[in-house]
Order: C-alpha cells, then sequence, then structure tokens
C-alpha cells in the first residue's frame, strides 16, 4: 500500500495549515483560527471530493514549492489529487501549467509551483484525503497570535495525507468572481457606534479606506477617513468577532480576520456581515475597500 | 441589560456591573450569567464569551434571530437571579488550590508599593476565594477577581519579553496564573507547578469562567 505525502520545498512568504478552525472555545481564551478566506477552503475541497473542513495549505501570497511523494511498498507510483483556489496564480505541475479551480492530478516525485498572485492575497491547496497533521484541540489550524496549532510550514516540512474523502472529484473547473476592483463589505453597525460621532458611520461608509501593509491572519489594518470618538472613557475588554471593525485611539479601523484576539479594548463601531468576511480575508496592501453600512 | 448587534451573528449582552470601588464586592455577573447559559443553552446559541461586563453571544442565524435570543437570555438570567436569592451561589464546596512558591521577582517591589511586608502581601494574596471572571489574552488566561484592594497596583511600566509558564502575578484588580510562558506586564508574585493550560488535556484549561480559585503558599511544592 502506497502511503502519500507532501513534501515542501519552498514556503513562499507564509504558509500554514488550516482547516474551518476550532470554534467554540473563546471562553476559555482560544481563538477559532482557521482559514481566512472559508469559502475557498471549502470550494478547493469539494473540488478534490474532501469533506468541507478538511485541512489544507493557505499560502499567503504564493510562493509554494511542494512535491508529491509516495512511501511505503511501490513508492513512486500513486498520483494525489489538487485543486488550487482563492488568490489565483500561475500554476505547474511537473513543469506543466495547469489551472486554479479544478482537479489536477500529480503523480508521485512531481512538483507543484505556485506563482505569486495579481489578484487577492491567499491561495488555497487541498489535496484529497486532507493534510494530516496531528489535529490541536480538534483543529489543524496554525494560530498566528497564540502558536496553537501545526508550526508555520518550513522548507523540508512533511505533510502526510489523509483519508478524510466523501466522494469523487465531480467538477473539472468551478466558476469563481475575480477579486479585481474595489472591495465591498456590508456592514452591521454596533456594538460600539454609540462611542462615535454621529457622523462617524456616514464618514465609514463614505470614502474608501486603503489596507496598509501591516495586515496579517490577525486583522486588516485600514487607512482612510478618520473615524472621531466621542465616548472618551476605557472600554473594559469584551469578546470580538472575526469581521469586527475596531476602532484604536488612531481613529482608523482594524478589520479584524481569522487569529484575532478572543477580546479586545478597543470600540467596534460595526461589523462586516459575515457573507462579506471571506472577502476582506483576500485584502491585499494597496487594495482599497467601500464600506456600505446597512 | 442590554443588548447589542455584534454583526449578524453575535449578540453582545452588557450586564449591568458595578464600575469603580464597589466592583471589589460585586459578583463577577457576565460569568455567572457564562455558566447559566451553559447549563441552560438558547436554541440555536453556539458560544458564550463572557468578558470584564459583557457576554458576547455567537448564534446560528438559521436556527434563531437576535431578538428571539434576547428574550431567551432575559429568562435565563431571571432565573439565576431567582435562584441565587432563594439559594445563594451553589458551588461553594468547590474551591480550585494552587499551591505557589511566593519567590517571585516583583515580591519586594509589589510589597514597597503597597506599603506592606512581603509576608503580609503573601497573606493578603492568599486569603480570598478567588472567581475566574474571564479568559482572553492567551489560551487559558483566567482573570481572577477577588483581590484585596491593597494589592490593586498597575501593570509594570515595561513589560517583560518572557515571563515563565506557572508564573502567579496580579495587575490593576486582577489576579492570574501565566499558562504559557508569554511576554507580559504584570507584577511577578510567585510560581506554581500545576499547569493551569494544557493543550492536550481535556479540558484544556483549568481556569474556566466561574471556576473559583484560592493560592496557599508552599514552600515546597508538591510533585
Amino acid at each position: 500500500m502506497t502511503r502519500l505525502e507532501l513534501v515542501i520545498l519552498a514556503p513562499g512568504p507564509l504558509t500554514t495549515v488550516q482547516d474551518l478552525g476550532r470554534p467554540g472555545l473563546a471562553a476559555l481564551g482560544v481563538g477559532a483560527s482557521g482559514a481566512a478566506d472559508r469559502g475557498s477552503l471549502r470550494l478547493a475541497n469539494r473540488l478534490v471530493g474532501n469533506v468541507e473542513g478538511a485541512a489544507g495549505l493557505e499560502l499567503t501570497l504564493g510562493g509554494l514549492q511542494v512535491r508529491v511523494d509516495g512511501v511505503g511498498d511501490g513508492a513512486g507510483a500513486g498520483a494525489a489529487i489538487v485543486a488550487l483556489t482563492g488568490a489565483a496564480c500561475p500554476v505547474t505541475v511537473g513543469g506543466r501549467s495547469v489551472g486554479m479551480n479544478g482537479p489536477v492530478a500529480v503523480r508521485s516525485g512531481e512538483v507543484i509551483v505556485v506563482g505569486v498572485p495579481t489578484e487577492g492575497v491567499r491561495t488555497y491547496l487541498a489535496v484529497r484525503g486532507g493534510v494530516a497533521v496531528p489535529p490541536v484541540l480538534g483543529a489543524r489550524s496554525t494560530d498566528t497570535l497564540s502558536g496553537l496549532g501545526p508550526e508555520p510550514v518550513r522548507v523540508g516540512s512533511v505533510l502526510p495525507i489523509g483519508s478524510e474523502t466523501t466522494g469523487f472529484p465531480v467538477v473539472d473547473q468551478a466558476p469563481v468572481r475575480r477579486l479585481a476592483g474595489d472591495a465591498v463589505l456590508r456592514v452591521v453597525p454596533g456594538p460600539r457606534a454609540d462611542w462615535f460621532d454621529p457622523d462617524a458611520l456616514r464618514t465609514l461608509g463614505a470614502d474608501p479606506y486603503v489596507v496598509t501593509a501591516e495586515s496579517n491572519r490577525i486583522g486588516v489594518r485600514l487607512d482612510g477617513p478618520e473615524l472621531r470618538r466621542t465616548e472618551s472613557a476605557e472600554l473594559p475588554p469584551e469578546g470580538m468577532v472575526r469581521g469586527a471593525l475596531q476602532v484604536p485611539p488612531s481613529g482608523r479601523p482594524v478589520l479584524l480576520l481569522a487569529d484575532h484576539p478572543v477580546t479586545g479594548g478597543y470600540p467596534v463601531i460595526g461589523v462586516v456581515a459575515d457573507a462579506d468576511v471571506d472577502r476582506a480575508g483576500q485584502l491585499r496592501p494597496g487594495d482599497r475597500v467601500r464600506f456600505r453600512v446597512r | 441589560m442590554r443588548f447589542l448587534n455584534a454583526g449578524d451573528r453575535a449578540l453582545l449582552v452588557e450586564l449591568d456591573v458595578k464600575t469603580g470601588a464597589e466592583a471589589a464586592e460585586a459578583a463577577p455577573e457576565p460569568a455567572r450569567l457564562y455558566r447559566a447559559l451553559m447549563r441552560d443553552k438558547p436554541a440555536g446559541a453556539l458560544e458564550f464569551v463572557p468578558a470584564a461586563r459583557t457576554v458576547l453571544v455567537r448564534f446560528d442565524p438559521a436556527l434563531t434571530s437576535s431578538g428571539l435570543l434576547a428574550a431567551r437570555i432575559g429568562e435565563v438570567a431571571r432565573a439565576m437571579d431567582d435562584e441565587a436569592g432563594a439559594a445563594g451561589d451553589a458551588g461553594d464546596a468547590d474551591v480550585l488550590e494552587i499551591p505557589v512558591r511566593y519567590d517571585g521577582e516583583d515580591l519586594e517591589d509589589v510589597a514597597r508599593l503597597a506599603g506592606l511586608s512581603v509576608a503580609e502581601v503573601v497573606a493578603r494574596h492568599c486569603a480570598p476565594v478567588y472567581t475566574v471572571a474571564f479568559c482572553g489574552f492567551a489560551p487559558g488566561f483566567g482573570y481572577l477577581t477577588g483581590l484585596d484592594d491593597a494589592l490593586w497596583l498597575p501593570r509594570r511600566a515595561v513589560p517583560r519579553t518572557r515571563v515563565p509558564a506557572g508564573s502567579v502575578a496580579i495587575a490593576d484588580r486582577y489576579a492570574a496564573v501565566y499558562p504559557q510562558a508569554s511576554p507580559g506586564g504584570w507584577n511577578l508574585l510567585g510560581r506554581t507547578d500545576i499547569a493551569v493550560w494544557d493543550a492536550g488535556r481535556q479540558p484544556p484549561a483549568m481556569f474556566v469562567p466561574g471556576i473559583r480559585v484560592r493560592f496557599v503558599a508552599a514552600t515546597e511544592l508538591p510533585r
């Protein structure tokens, strides 16, 4: 019986193992973590016939090179099925160009080379069977804030492939929306909109904000019109959610992503609608964001 | 009690918690509501996150709405208050004892700033029964209320880049035990060998909101 594994030859700027995270433990100080763009990870898993929550790789600005190796009897035989979704990159397998958003066979010994995306920031690589590193607190997700979960992927990391399949790949290519243009994110006001100037919500929804370079899986730091506070008291720490627009004293919001702290002490003026949070996970420095306040 | 929207899948329940000097005696209301909600879970609620004066409730909008949930949470809170009034708070017997070797780097500074002797600091730190009000900052990091107000001191002006796991510390009106080595600005009183956090254990955290804790001075630690 041949087992397959992934051997990392180059991790790119940041590649982590991610599934849908470990929600439900925030009361113990444990964040949910998980894929920053959950929809893209789910799609990649469906394309290779996995359960949607199987673990895959989350690439930050591409740059990954990974070899599929067979181990055990008949090593060298066999093939893995992979699919790449999310931020579109040029991809080759064994030197042949392959497309995004569809299943691709990778023979044992072949190398997948992922280039750099021109739009979006995070690309997902799912492999049929899932990445089977040991789970931590029920999830195979690297939490970059707390350090819980698998170590970020390095040169020489060996990732076993599991058996979290649910069927066979049935779609050759999934249609996806491009990540071009200004991102438009719907916002539900609150819980602390009343800590701000009455015009602050209008300001938030008027001119676009720009994504700064100090953005990561914890949050997207934005630059743009100042959101003025009227309540000057210190906010005792309170629970935070993914998508929250937390406003530090600078008045420029930080949009919290997958690895956000479970509690925070800056007021949240509004929260991005859950359906738009995945789009926020694809924001790259320099991108413009428009908020549509409901 | 106020219900505030925190997006389209969460509700922030703000409790009428006393602030300032009165807060020392006040029961940690969010932790009480957290425990009541865990016992009597409203349909569609996914998770409860207590904090200083709020409980965040994440929910599945396919199963409930913020309005329905607010009504159910209100009922749970009223039932909790009736019970407390009738019978006093349950669980008085269960107090987790944490043995501490009081040799922390900041012990003498704390004594000087509080105008106490080192022995008095230790005695006052050991005297109360604390309650885990909420967790945050790091996995398993519990904020314990009940600290003697003579020991309410600000964080250190310059945080340490590394505080060892098991450090027993105080800051503002809270006591804590560092679950893992991490940077930190709290005043270090001592160390415990008890692992308050272990990701491989079920449950991983010893300090769950609502748990009651006492520190016990130990010159020789067990184990």
